[in-house]
């Protein structure tokens, strides 16, 4: 499959100061990624908080600047475009953000909402704007009356179908979704993702789906990539990374959802919690809590290893 | 088993700019001793209002308005402030909260906040309590010596949800309130949380109410679940039941709706959204969202019944008696 969006070797470090006379420390919140993403899927970034994937997201669309590495898409660098050469991009390229109460300016109408990209990005009269945000409302299962509404007039689930109508006005080829269920309830978010699921055929779109949750993703992913820490532990598709997961990280995830339904279990639970990521572990980042840790795993950092056909994964088991 | 708690009828409402909000509709609820019950449902269904009416911590613009509160036989609405100060809260019960680090006191240290507590229930000196701390630490999975002298902005999510655990069941409460104590956690965290709290629970004897939006949640921590939907109990049943047999309509969306690893079905949902509680639907609350809704929904409330043995459900359509639908 060809791929929308390549990025190789990406890095992004922080520069924290715990007070103004420390010295800045750096977190590595992206510490060297690659990875395609094919056209049409939909590539999920699973994680827990702090490992990198929103990072990950705001590169990819130029919203930060990259400490190194590069950024293509659709074939062309993007890396070091500046903001006049990125207005093409920012047309193809879209967000929606998981918080659907902050995301919406609270003082404008929605119709301005939706339709502030399209006054930016081209010159049309205003009864075709018109038509655009209404014809994009009804997609997202709105109604031509709500355009002349404020946000705080939407529940959670509607803004976030506002905040999608936004991104989708200008009609994008990519979209990154940051965690964009994780604070609507189950019965919402039920409808939201099946509502993503619908846009992404009929619009032709390609998703980077950024999420805490994996049965979401096993729902609505077709790649799955893991990551830890700023780096990539295991990558591959959904069905193979859901049948035969490799890496010990991917598996106490999987290991520690709820069972729904089935009674209680006895589970292999990682020990301890995330390292701080000013100070990550050396070795394998995920050693000090593996209940797989061997002698190198704290010495030695283990590399990518590909465990089949775009199936990588990065750890000493497998070396 | 004997009855520990026993809430009958329970309505409370808040004042509002807006109007009146009908928080709880009149809802039934029971634990026995050493029994876990899940209380499951979406946002402002009405679980923490539940929770803080059993610990009567409900204030202004907050009111209890009817209904009675049994807790070891005794009806606690009854009771004096100072009573319930001094024999109920932070006695024979305790809860914890979805923000650990903000229940805790900032500018305390973590060894000093878990002493207070242990002197205050056992009116112990807080010198003595002190020397108890370690111990309460350990048990909930701290290293003591590194942890005693931290301050909560220095703990993270989940140490802070251990010291809140630790403090709860310091006091040896006869019942555990948890009200999404694992929400805000990783996943993996919230397995080590729940894995912490299923064995320290067993071994005090302590029974539990665990308020959670996730269905998998509780239904592995709990014995039974009782599933509340704007303000009303609807359904009631032990854990299995309620996956494998669920009867009110609303129940089988939610089931419906969740993501299952492995299950490759669609997701349903539920159409709409839940009401405002200023002006909630007439008759039953879901019928503007229930498919099986016909006339008398709009008109009648459902009570809850007991349609097979210990499952009961909030719904017209059993109101004979009968499952089906
Ligand atoms: N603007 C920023 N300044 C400093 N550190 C940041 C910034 N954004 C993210 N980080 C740090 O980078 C790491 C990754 O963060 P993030 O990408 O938000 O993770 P995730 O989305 O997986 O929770 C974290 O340690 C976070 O604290
Ligand atoms: N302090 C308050 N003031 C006004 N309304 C409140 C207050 N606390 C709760 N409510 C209302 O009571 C209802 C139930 O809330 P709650 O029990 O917190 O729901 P949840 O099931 O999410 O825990 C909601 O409609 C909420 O808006
Ligand atoms: S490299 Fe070692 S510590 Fe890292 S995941 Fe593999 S087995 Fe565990
Ligand atoms: S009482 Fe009627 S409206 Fe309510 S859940 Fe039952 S069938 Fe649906
Ligand atoms: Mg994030
Ligand atoms: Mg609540």
């Amino acid at each position: 499959m060809e791929a929308i969006v390549t990025i190789e070797n990406l890095r992004k470090y922080f520069d924290i100061k715990k007070s103004i006379f420390s010295k800045p420390r750096k977190v590595k919140a992206i510490n060297d990624i690659s990875l395609n993403i094919p056209r049409g899927s939909i590539f999920s970034v699973v994680g827990e908080s702090g490992s990198g994937k929103s990072t990950l997201g705001r590169l990819i669309l130029k919203l930060i600047e990259p400490t190194s590495g590069k950024i293509c898409f659709e074939g062309e660098d993007i890396t070091d475009l500046g903001s006049k050469d990125l207005i093409k991009y920012r047309r193809e390229m879209q967000i929606v953000q998981q918080d659907p109460y902050n995301s919406l300016h609270p003082r404008k109408l929605i119709k301005d909402i939706v339709g502030e990209g399209l006054k930016i990005h081209y010159k049309l009269p205003s009864d075709e704007i018109y038509v655009r945000i209404k014809g994009i409302l009804e997609r997202v299962g709105l109604r031509e009356e709500h355009m002349f509404r404020y946000p705080h007039e939407f529940s959670g689930g509607q803004r976030q179908r506002i905040a999608m109508a936004r991104a989708l006005v200008l009609r994008p080829k990519f979209l990154v979704l940051d965690e964009p269920t994780s604070a609507l309830d189950v019965s919402v978010q039920a409808r939201t993702l099946a509502l993503l699921k619908e846009l992404k055929e009929s619009l032709e779109l390609t998703y980077l789906f950024i999420t805490h949750n994996l049965a979401v993703v096993d729902y609505i992913a077709t790649h799955v990539t893991v990551m830890y820490l700023g780096k990539i532990m295991e990558l591959g598709s959904k069905d193979e990374i859901f049948s035969n997961p490799k890496h010990p990280y991917t598996m106490s995830l999987l290991e520690a959802i709820p069972s729904v339904g089935r009674g209680k279990r006895i589970r292999k639970i990682p020990r301890g919690e995330i390292p701080s990521p000013l100070d990550p572990p050396k070795g394998c980042l995920f050693h000090t809590r593996c209940l797989q840790a061997m002698d190198i795993c704290s010495k030695e950092e283990p590399d990518e290893i590909e465990i089949s056909k775009g199936h990588l994964c990065r750890c000493h088991l497998y070396s | 088993m004997s009855r520990l708690l026993d809430v009958e009828n329970l309505r409370v409402i808040f004042h509002t700019y807006r109007g009146t909000i009908k928080a709880l509709n009149g809802i039934r609820l029971w634990l026995n001793e050493e029994e876990r019950l899940g209380i499951v449902g979406e946002t402002g269904c009405g679980k923490s209002v539940s929770a803080l009416s059993v610990m009567r911590l409900i204030e202004a613009p907050g009111e209890i308005i009817d209904g009675q509160i049994l807790f070891e036989g005794n009806d606690i609405l009854k009771l004096s402030e100072e009573d319930m100060d001094r024999h109920i809260r932070g006695k024979r019960m305790s809860m914890i909260f979805q923000e650990p680090i903000s229940a805790l006191n900032p500018v305390f240290k973590v060894g000093f906040q878990i002493a207070e507590t242990i002197a205050h229930c056992n009116d112990i000196s807080i010198g003595d309590a002190y020397k108890l701390v370690p111990e309460s630490l350990e048990m909930v999975g701290l290293d003591w010596k590194r942890s005693i002298d931290l301050y909560p902005h220095e703990l993270s999510g989940g140490m802070a949800q251990r010291v809140m655990i630790a403090m709860a069941l310091a006091i040896k409460p006869k019942l555990l309130i948890a009200d999404e104590p694992t929400s805000a956690l990783d996943v993996t965290i919230q397995a080590q949380i729940l894995q912490l709290l299923d064995e320290l629970v067993k071994i005090g004897k302590n029974a539990v109410i665990l308020i959670t939006h996730d269905l998998g949640v509780a239904s592995e921590f709990c014995d039974r679940i009782t599933v509340m939907y704007a303000g009303n109990v609807i359904e009631i049943s032990n854990s299995e039941e309620i996956f494998d047999e669920p009867l009110h309509p609303y129940t089988k969306g939610l089931i419906s709706s969740i993501p299952i690893i492995g299950a490759s079905r669609e997701l349903t949902g539920i159409p709409g959204s839940v009401p405002d509680l200023v002006s909630p639907p007439s008759g039953c609350r879901f019928h503007p969202r229930c498919d099986f809704c016909f006339d008398r929904c709009r008109t009648e409330p459902p009570t809850l019944s007991e349609i097979s043995p210990g499952h009961f459900v909030a719904c017209h359509l059993y109101s004979d008696g009968v499952k089906e639908g």
